[in-house]
């Protein structure tokens, strides 16, 4: 159970408990409790790792390892919708070169980089599994397939 | 002849409105195997032999006979069991999970409470990539729909019988597609690949016998059970039974997914997916995921698309996905950039891998500038040689078999890389 002062909104900690059932350990639920902070707070800092393993009865590096594994998990600050532009082999071979380069030039920033009005960072991704609509980005948790470099500024303008 | 067309058993049919729904799914045949398990107490062993004789094999990349796998299972063996579904679909490639996740859930929840039933687990977990998202929604939805028509939970349909079911969410990590990966990042770890012995079916999933099996793979099951086994195996060709969805992505006019006749000539198969784009020759075919070897255009054109069909030509089938190539390909950008992945899906675990998979990539990059000498490539080769067989688990050998294929098919395009003067 939660300890008293934890960081943790009352109505994460119930999804947290909720995700925990559907387990014989506490720990089975971490990525599910990292996602919940992370969506509240953005990203995973060390307070929200030590929230994270004071809830689910962890140590902190236990949370902290699986925090650093995963891709989806952003252990700095990032931009409130991060987008990931796949750029694996079937995307490379439908341009997702030029769809990065433009998208990098439009928002004015590299790859790993914050939007100075925060809204985005622009990362380079692995496949993300939409090869057939390939050139394509995930944005937040939107998929966009078939992109076309002049269209790239429509589909983030929906992103506030 | 007649143009080639697509059999559809684990997608839904191109005319089905909202195939994802349960009454959709009833509409279909859906859960009628399930319902009928549970009014007749099907003899488990009765299920398991209906799927060896019916010639499923894995469709997640090892090709290993589902029915054999299922069987492993201590079968008196008191306790937990469970059933896992492996969506974490990332090898470079593949995308036919997320359409069956997003097309037709039920039949994978129907396909895991049979199988579960089979091999004695009454919990399932369905572990999809967290990148998912639609996917994962449309699962919690049947999830929820199943529920509420009495198909999952306890003393189902008045039997004694029990089986729930839950997902849980990947959250970026290509490493977790490996089953015993999987099993630790479900566990709420790092995805770090267990060592086996002891394999799942002994100490799995929580440390209870376990068995893994891929989305397709278990929605291929219910079909199966309701119609037969005769009718699946009758679908494909000896050794390869029913039908694959196949992934088809880069240079056709078409990309997307297909279902189709296992054996099924590649040609074929190029033909539904539209042909090479814009009317160019065909230069290679990368025919199960960025992992499996390299295919040149001459040998894939004359090739059937089964397990044997592609192991004759010194590929796999893998998970069905076609990475199609065209003349303009260069071959080494290709490999770089498969290398890079591979480089940044390590795990770290071993020690080949970890430091393997850099040196390949950071060669092969080193050759694209400009920079390579001619010793690089048999230095290549040898590194490639020497992850090969030296891991945990398969990435290394995922990270071996590309660059020691396009080495073999085209090392001519790496050598017009290197500079006039170093050749000698």
């Amino acid at each position: 159970m939660a300890e008293a002062g934890t960081m943790l909104p009352e109505t994460i900690i119930q999804k947290i408990e909720a995700e925990t059932g559907k387990y014989p350990t506490r720990r089975a639920a971490v990525k599910s409790a990292l996602r919940y902070a992370q969506a509240e707070f953005g990203w995973i800092s060390e307070d929200v790792v030590k929230a994270v393993a004071e809830v689910l009865g962890l140590e902190r590096i236990e949370v902290f390892e699986v925090a650093t594994f995963y891709d989806m998990f952003y252990t700095r600050p990032v931009g409130r919708f991060p987008v990931r532009v796949c750029t694996n082999v079937s995307c490379l071979l439908r341009g997702a070169d030029g769809i990065m380069e433009s998208l990098c030039q439009n928002l004015g920033v590299e790859a790993g980089e914050t939007t100075a009005d925060g809204r985005f960072t622009v990362f380079a991704a692995e496949c993300l599994g939409a090869c057939g609509g390939a050139p394509m980005m995930a944005v937040g948790d939107d998929y966009h397939e078939d992109l076309k470099a002049d269209e790239l500024d429509k589909i983030l303008e929906r992103y506030r | 002849m007649s143009a080639p067309s697509e059999i559809r058993v684990c997608l839904p049919p191109h005319d089905a409105v909202t195939p994802w729904t349960l009454a959709s799914y009833r509409e279909r045949g859906g859960y009628q195997a399930w319902e009928e398990v549970l009014k007749n107490q099907t003899p488990r062993e009765e299920i398991i032999e209906t799927l060896k004789s019916s010639g499923l094999r894995g469709r997640g990349g090892a090709g290993f006979p589902t029915g054999l796998k299922l069987s492993f299972m201590p079968r008196d063996a008191q306790g937990q069991k469970y059933i896992v579904c492996n969506s974490d679909e990332s090898e470079p490639g593949t995308f036919k999970d997320r359409d069956i996740l997003r097309f037709n859930p039920h039949q994978v929840i129907e396909g895991m409470a049979l199988a579960g039933y089979a091999i004695g687990a009454t919990v399932g977990f369905n572990y999809i990539r967290g990148e998912y998202y639609e996917p994962w929604q449309r699962f919690e939805a049947a999830l929820a729909e199943a529920r509420q028509a009495g198909l999952l939970g306890e003393n189902l349909k008045g039997s004694d019988i029990a089986f729930e079911l839950h997902s849980q969410r990947g959250a970026g990590a290509y490493i977790c597609g490996e089953e015993t990966a999987l099993l630790e990042s479900l566990e709420g770890k790092k995805g770090q690949p267990r060592f086996k012995p002891p394999f799942p079916a002994q100490v799995g999933a929580f440390g209870k016998p376990t068995t893994i099996n891929n989305t397709e793979t278990l929605a291929s099951i219910p079909p199966i059970i309701r119609n037969g086994a005769e009718w699946f195996s009758s679908i494909g060709v000896e050794n390869s039974g029913g039908t694959k969805i196949y992934s088809v992505s880069g240079h056709v006019n078409r990309p997307g997914n297909y279902e189709v006749p296992m054996g099924m000539p590649f040609r074929d198969l190029l033909e539904m997916a539209g042909g090479v784009q814009d009317g160019r020759a065909l230069k290679a075919v990368i025919p199960g995921g960025s992992s499996v070897p390299v295919v040149p255009a001459d040998a894939i054109m004359e090739c059937t698309m089964d397990y044997d069909g592609l192991s004759q030509v010194g590929s796999a089938l893998g998970a069905g996905s076609v990475i199609v190539m065209d003349e303009t390909t260069c071959m080494v950008e290709v490999l770089e950039r498969i290398s890079f992945f591979y480089f940044a899906e390590s795990c770290g675990q071993c020690t080949p891998c970890r430091e393997g998979t850099g040196w390949l990539y950071r060669m092969i990059r080193r050759i694209r500038s400009g920079e390579g000498t001619p010793a690089d490539l048999d230095r290549l080769k040898s590194v490639a040689d020497r992850i090969e067989g030296r891991t945990i688990c398969a990435l290394g050998d995922a990270a071996a078999w590309p660059v020691q294929s396009f080495l073999k098919h085209f090392r001519h395009e790496f050598e017009a890389m290197i500079p006039r003067e170093e050749a000698a």
